[in-house]
């Protein structure tokens, strides 16, 4: 349970990922903030005001996927890295994810590293398509990873060396 | 002895905040810390910061202090900083004394605020004096500003924000977390932080505590046992973890005693986490123009330091004779914004421990 272990259930993910399924862009940020905290930097950094976070900062965020572009900038701005981006479009075997990333190493483009689960588990190899780690980013790197569409509800972060 | 405007006790986030407002107003300031660096618990950490961008969230907190010392850059001419000087007491016709290295002196000011912060509580246990047992403060201290890795393998006591945010930061330094315990049946930090760490397979073990350390020279071994509902430990249930370091963070308590000197009305809330002043909508305390802001007042977040660090400077400049066309305003939308800070539900405590701290009829 995620207020024993802090691995969050099936169903309450669930229903976070299919709210992105039945979107008809079929891409954008999930956010698995699921505990009113106050905090709103994924809302006040999202250029298109597709995170609404109201009556007050407490408020769990809420996603508007009509605006979402997945760009990723709510991803690196969330202290909690409670934001991933996914597109179920890349390709026909492949999904991609934007996700946060901070520690070291830091991957390159073209490698080959294990995608993580939410209990740290080893799931399958994934590929590193891009990685952004400038000033904005802030040591906070914005990691693009194609995913085998079976393992897309599983994967969270990525191993990178042993 | 010299005498000044304002003076204020803690250039943490509270005290810097506190700064800013009043010398805005035009009050001379004399700010004194203990540390050599400015910033109170900022310059320890390097995550980034939860919180609302208005005080500066998704920055990082050893970032944080420069940006506040840069805002305070305008008022130059009004304000001093003493830093490696420690205020030894403050005595009721509020002369303050001060030791800086071999220097003690006084200074008499005409109004105070106390941000002097918060220290971390410890944990009784058998063996808990062996050589590898640290406070959660001392692992930061160790790693983040001198650069030093604490231990090998490590476990943590505490799912607190500070033990959860402690962890993933020796995780990033190159340590292994063996577990984290927390005696409560549930996580008592964020969820968000909690779920970084088991994505990087830590065990969070809630409703554990540690029976007994062992180790001849150092810390070798922490046993761990399960916990009844009455916080007991059960028999039969003990697990052992091999660990050269074990780092304790079971909350923090309010650096308090300067103000019980100073003759300011106290009481135990636990809520608050200790013993803390009771005080006003202006966060005046019971003593004529001594105010307070920060975690001295009750364990918070550095986002309500800022905010009650603000409030406290500009009712301090209102108290030494100086205005703001803007100040009601300004007041409100601060007062306003430590609401909000506070409505969720980990505010509960806050808000509980604030009522009855709280003089006058207006409580939040
Ligand atoms: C691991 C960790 C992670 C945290 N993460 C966050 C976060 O993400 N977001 C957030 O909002 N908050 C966070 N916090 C909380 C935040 O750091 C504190 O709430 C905040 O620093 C409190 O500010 P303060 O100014 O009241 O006290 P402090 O920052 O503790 O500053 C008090 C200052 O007073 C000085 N002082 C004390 N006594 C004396 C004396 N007698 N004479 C002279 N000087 C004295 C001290 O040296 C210190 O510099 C975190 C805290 C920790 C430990
Ligand atoms: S991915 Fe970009 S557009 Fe979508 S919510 Fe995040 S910041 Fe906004
Ligand atoms: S920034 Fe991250 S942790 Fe904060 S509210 Fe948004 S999603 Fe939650």
């Amino acid at each position: 349970m995620l207020e024993k272990t802090g691995i969050v259930t099936r169903d309450r993910l669930d229903s976070k990922i299919n709210e992105l399924l039945s979107s008809p862009k079929r891409k954008g940020a999930i956010l698995e903030c699921y505990e009113e905290i106050p905090c709103n930097p994924c809302s006040t950094s999202c250029p298109t005001n597709a995170i609404i976070i109201k009556p007050d900062i407490n408020a769990k965020p809420e996603i508007d996927y009509e605006k979402c572009t997945a760009c990723g900038i709510c991803v690196y701005n969330c202290p909690g890295l409670a934001i991933l981006v996914l597109d179920m479009n890349y390709s026909e075997s492949k999904v991609l994810f934007k996700i946060s990333y901070e520690l070291l190493p830091i991957p390159n483009n073209g490698d080959i590293v294990k995608g993580i689960s939410r209990s740290g588990k080893e799931i399958c190899d994934v590929e590193v398509v891009k990685v952004i780690n400038g000033n904005k980013q802030d040591h906070t790197s914005l990691i693009s990873v194609a995913v085998p569409k079976e393992h897309f509800k599983e994967f969270v972060t990525i191993k990178v060396g042993v | 002895m010299k005498t000044v405007e304002l003076a204020i006790v803690g250039a943490g986030p509270a005290g810097l905040c506190a700064a800013i407002s009043a010398a805005s107003m035009g009050s001379n300031v004399v700010i004194i810390d203990r540390c050599k660096d400015i910033g109170g618990q900022l310059i320890k950490q390097t995550h980034m910061f939860f919180g609302s961008e208005k005080q500066y969230a998704s920055r990082r907190g050893i970032d944080i202090p420069n940006i506040l010392l840069d805002e305070l850059k305008q008022y130059e001419e009004k304000i001093e900083i003493i830093t490696d000087a420690t205020v030894l007491a403050i005595y009721e016709d509020k002369v303050m004394t001060i030791l800086q290295g071999e220097n003690y002196f006084k200074i008499k000011p005409e109004a105070i605020i106390v941000a002097t912060g918060a220290s971390e509580r410890v944990l009784a246990f058998p063996n808990n004096d062996l050589p590898g047992i640290y406070g959660a403060g001392a692992v930061q201290t160790l790693m983040n500003v001198y650069g030093v890795k604490p231990g090998d393998r490590v476990v943590m006591v505490g799912a607190g924000n500070i033990g959860l945010i402690v962890s993933y930061q020796m995780i990033q330094a190159g340590v292994e977390i063996v577990a984290v315990l927390d005696a409560a049946p549930t996580i008592g930090g964020y969820l968000v932080h909690a779920s970084k760490l088991a994505r990087l397979d830590v065990p969070i073990l809630t409703g554990h505590s540690i029976k007994e350390a062992t180790g001849t020279e150092s810390l070798e071994k922490i046993i761990a046992w399960k916990l009844d509902e009455k916080w007991q430990g059960i028999e039969g249930t003990e697990i052992e973890l091999e660990v050269d370091v074990a780092c304790i963070s079971v909350g923090l308590t309010p650096l308090s005693e300067l103000l019980s000197q100073a003759g300011c009305e106290m009481k135990y809330v636990p809520e608050l986490g200790g013993v803390v002043p009771l005080i006003d909508q202006n966060l005046e305390t019971t003593v004529n123009n001594i105010f307070v802001a920060g975690d001295v007042s009750g364990i918070e977040e550095a986002s309500s330091a800022m905010v009650e660090g603000y409030i406290a400077g500009l009712y301090a400049g209102k108290k030494l004779g100086y205005s703001l066309l803007d100040f009601d305003e300004l007041v409100d939308d601060y007062k306003m914004q430590l609401n909000d800070l506070r409505s969720g539900h980990h505010g509960d405590r806050i808000r509980n421990g604030i009522n009855k701290i709280m003089r006058g009829e207006e409580k939040c």
